[in-house]
């Protein structure tokens, strides 16, 4: 692979999160460099989606820091976390069933509009002309991730698979230069696994986007992630290369149980 | 025709090329939908740059007399790539771009290909992987860069890059092309169309500019086509119905080529650009009946009503009011009311609004469905030809359709029957040779010039082909009986439901069945009666599929007794099968036609229990998927006996 992974752009320092008395992060740290693809796995309930929802700023832990971009803050915030090209996917499809699939890809690229809501409404000058911008970029994800002949469709009325894969159409419709994907593969079959690995690698290869997912499928985390940080009860039990994380006895006991 | 002075020069198609860019350089030669928009090349911008692409090719070392592989979807630039290998004095090549990597080194090295055009990533990974098996395989062009960044192979270019040389090269000697063209002649081949492979190892068909500019000439002027037709293009490059239409028509017309934007989109994009010139397999207007048949069930009841009483109309007199047959005052007016609220909304659904004249052909048309077509008023007629014939040998003239005949002989060519009743056939569009099979090419010509077509048929009273079979596959039950079992399962797959059947009876005394299922409409069906499944095989097992299946097949019965030539061969019994048949696992072939004694000799255990009176039968049969994996479907198929008719009693349930 020609993808140089850069330097840390995001250091999650001592994370500690709290639900009233649930720990559902205690002490984490981990990081994630430009351009690489990581991967956090663990159990059920082990704090996966916890973490992206730190990194993304709707949790606010308790204690600990983030540095993104050079800059040190307590926690995220939504709004500054997707202006700064974080975008994500939801473990539950969170798209506008009644909608298109174009229409939902617009909605991507709601933090780029400029014109306001009056000059729309219109649909003149300016307008008009930054919804062509838009509706090319959406048109270029759409020939991406092969999904033309469902242009027009509802979502509603579309199989799993596919509004899995128009959600991260529409993550990608921002522009991300960091994809937060929770558990893209949960639920799919084979085939459709394979397409969504190839969509994740060529949006990482072509596009040098940073992605950060969650993924059951061990085979799948292995081959395509540079590095991974296994988490299980809140806390962290590995982290680095897959090889690595594989051969790590305090995993294999938090996935296959230890002998008592 | 006005549009195409029969010049001595218009004799290639690069000349015919250059001859629109000349008289209608502003036209749209060919369009593609991309990024949501058509985008639209004149005859021009055609013309330009397939001149630097052929200039670019020269670069490479393509020379005259070479093959060049064309391998992708549907696209401009492949369209292109052809002509810009005949302005060389070279022989395009288009293979099917579906196929297995496995499958294509037959064709690779048959044809001796140095330089390959392939439309992506996809089709590069799989000439990279037979690259060792092919070693005179020198160069491969891509046209779409996506995905390519990584190859570092000298021998790979993109088209921008072979483009870019081409303009340089053409800059520095701007006679080249002319010379080149000035070179070719209209005995020269044209372009080498390897044939499906049916019977044996494909074979390389050369057609000459002559043999498929004779083709074009006559279907164009038989159906007046002009520049300003449009036809949709989303039938496999190398089978030679698309050139037929694609190329040598649209070059001979000047009419425009549109490109679907994906094969998922075909039927959006038909609706898009509304062809006036339409041509589908039998199979593709099915699934468009299907489809309208489907949303139709899950219409509002009024909506249901008005379309089944219109459609009752239309079958009375639609049919003959386009033919300009006699029909009485009151069905013109009534289906003068069809027409505004059911079967112009219907055509336009359907993309068929704007259409003349369409065709059909590659397999039987359903009489219901032909008619269906032809009562909504659309004017779908059936032709008849192979590969070695240019796909020119019957057509339908306008007002003498016929439901089971293939038409009258074309413009220009002579049809004869032989003895035996095999078709033979004589004419300009005959191809020159079998690529380096002289052996095989003295086989199917005969000593008077005559292709034989293989197919057995006969000419009814008013000069009208018939076909009923592939001569070979005639046979006869082990009563003596003939047996045509084309014919039985052409009567099968006529029902919506019915994707694909197989007959066997050949010195058997009876006849029995293997049914593949349409998933679609069963699936449908299924629902509807909120029946469970989790898949094609689940689906295919439930008794309630079986029966609804086994009542189809009673029905064929029924017509099939009512022929006093074909009532002994009545379906006895048969299975659904449990996996459906794939070009990939070699059941079928490209074109989608059954291969009978591979399918014969992989389920010979299902023959046997057809024929010794089990009940039910467990089967395990490997599959191969599209990324070239194997996987494995079992089943227990239950075997089902059918009621049978006999010869008089059948007359009065027909």
């Amino acid at each position: 692979m020609a993808r140089q992974i850069g330097e840390v752009i995001l250091d999650l320092r001592n994370i500690s999160l709290r639900f009233g008395g649930v720990k559902a992060l205690t002490d984490i740290s981990f990081n994630v460099r430009e351009h690489e693809i990581r991967a956090i796995i663990g159990p059920n309930g082990a704090g996966k989606s916890s973490m992206l929802n730190v990194i993304n700023g709707v949790y606010h832990p308790q204690e600990g820091e983030i540095l993104f971009h050079g800059q040190v803050r307590r926690d995220m915030d939504t709004h500054d976390a997707a202006a700064a090209g974080i975008a994500r996917t939801f473990q539950n499809i969170a798209l506008f069933k009644g909608m298109s699939v174009l229409d939902n890809l617009m909605t991507g690229r709601n933090l780029k509009m400029r014109t306001n809501f009056l000059q729309h409404a219109l649909w003149w000058g300016p307008a008009k002309r930054e919804e062509l911008e838009h509706r090319r970029k959406v048109e270029e994800v759409i020939d991406f991730l092969e999904i033309e002949h469902i242009r027009k469709t509802p979502v509603g009325r579309l199989p799993y698979g596919l509004q899995k894969r128009v959600e991260l159409g529409r993550a990608l419709a921002a522009e991300p230069k960091m994809l937060l994907l929770d558990e893209p593969m949960a639920g799919m079959n084979v085939e459709e696994k394979q397409d969504m690995c190839r969509f994740i690698l060529d949006v990482n290869d072509q596009f040098g986007t940073t992605i950060v997912l969650i993924e059951h499928d061990m085979g799948v985390v292995m081959d395509i992630s540079d590095r991974v940080v296994v988490l299980d009860y809140g806390k962290k039990i590995g982290d680095g290369e897959p090889e690595e994380v594989k051969n790590n006895p305090e995993v294999i006991a938090a996935y296959l149980g230890t002998q008592h | 025709m006005a549009a195409t002075p029969n010049g001595a020069a218009l004799d290639t198609f690069p000349r015919l090329l250059m001859h629109h860019a000349s008289v209608r350089g502003d036209r749209p030669a060919i369009r593609e939908k991309d990024l949501g928009i058509w985008q639209t090349w004149t005859w021009a911008e055609v013309a330009e740059e397939t001149r630097a692409l052929a200039c670019g090719l020269a670069e490479l070392g393509f020379k005259r007399g070479d093959r060049l592989a064309i391998i992708g979807d549907n696209r401009p630039r492949l369209y292109g790539a052809m002509l810009s290998a005949q302005m060389l004095g070279g022989i395009p090549v288009p293979m099917y771009q579906d196929a297995v990597a496995a499958e294509m080194v037959f064709v690779l090295q048959d044809a001796g290909i140095h330089i390959a055009i392939v439309e992506d990533q996809e089709q590069v990974d799989k000439l990279l992987e037979v690259k060792d098996q092919c070693p005179e395989l020198q160069h491969i062009v891509y046209e779409d860069p996506r995905g390519m960044r990584h190859y570092t192979q000298t021998f790979l270019h993109g088209y921008d890059e072979v483009v870019a040389m081409g303009r340089i090269h053409n800059k520095n000697q701007p006679d080249f092309i002319e010379q080149e063209i000035a070179q070719g002649g209209p005995d020269d081949v044209s372009v080498m169309l390897y044939t499906s492979g049916t019977t044996g190892k494909p074979k390389g068909v050369c057609q000459t500019h002559n043999a498929f500019i004779s083709a074009a000439r006559g279907g164009c002027e038989f159906d007046k086509l002009v520049p300003e037709d449009e036809i949709l293009s989303y039938l496999p490059m190398a089978w030679v119905g698309d050139h037929l239409f694609s190329i040598a028509q649209s070059l001979y017309a000047g009419f425009t080529v549109n490109c679907p934007e994906s094969g998922d989109t075909v039927l959006t994009d038909l609706r898009e650009i509304g062809p006036t010139y339409y041509f589908a397999p039998p199979r593709v207007f099915e699934n468009m009946l299907t489809q309208v048949m489907i949303r139709m069930e899950d219409a509002g009841a009024i909506k249901r009503k008005m379309f089944h009483y219109f459609m009752d109309v239309a079958r009375r007199c639609g049919a003959e009011i386009l033919d300009g047959k006699a029909v009485s005052f009151g069905d013109r007016l009534l289906y003068a009311l069809g027409n505004l609220f059911v079967y112009g909304p219907l055509r336009n659904v359907l993309g068929l609004t704007r259409v003349r004249v369409a065709y059909t052909a590659g397999a039987a048309i359903g009489p219901d469905l032909f008619r269906f077509y032809r009562s909504i008023g659309i004017n779908l007629k059936q032709l008849y030809g192979q590969t070695e014939t240019c796909a020119y040998v019957c057509l339908q003239p306008d007002g003498e359709i016929k439901l089971d005949s293939v038409g009258k002989p074309a413009p220009g060519v002579e049809v004869k029957i032989a003895d035996n009743g095999e078709i033979l056939v004589k004419g300009p569009m005959l191809l020159k040779e079998y690529y380096k099979r002289p052996e095989a090419t003295a086989e199917t010509i005969n000593a008077d010039g005559y292709f034989m077509t293989g197919d057995a048929g006969f000419f009814d009273h008013e000069g009208h082909l018939k076909i009923i079979d592939r001569a070979k596959d005639v046979g006869k039950l082990s009563n003596g009986a003939m047996f045509a079992p084309n014919y039985i399962e052409n009567k099968l797959k006529f029902f919506s439901h019915i994707k694909e059947a197989v007959c066997f009876g050949h010195d058997r005394d009876m006849v029995c069945a293997f049914i593949n299922i349409d998933i679609g409409a069963v699936g449908n069906w299924a629902e509807r009666r909120n029946l469970a499944y989790s898949g094609y095989t689940d689906l295919a097992g439930k008794a309630e599929v079986v029966e609804l299946i086994r009542e189809c097949v009673e029905k064929v019965n029924a017509e099939l007794a009512a022929d006093e030539m074909v009532a002994d061969t009545q379906v006895h019994r048969f299975l659904v099968l449990h996996k459906e048949l794939d070009p990939d696992d070699d059941e079928l072939t490209r074109t989608r036609k059954v291969r009978r004694g591979f399918i014969a000799e992989k389920y010979a255990v299902l023959i046997e229990a057809l024929y010794t009176g089990k009940q039910s039968q467990f089967i395990e049969t490997e599959v191969k998927f599209e990324d070239g994996r194997r996987g494995k479907v079992a089943a227990d198929l239950v075997i089902r006996d059918v009621k049978t008719f006999p010869k008089a009693a059948a007359q009065k349930a027909a």
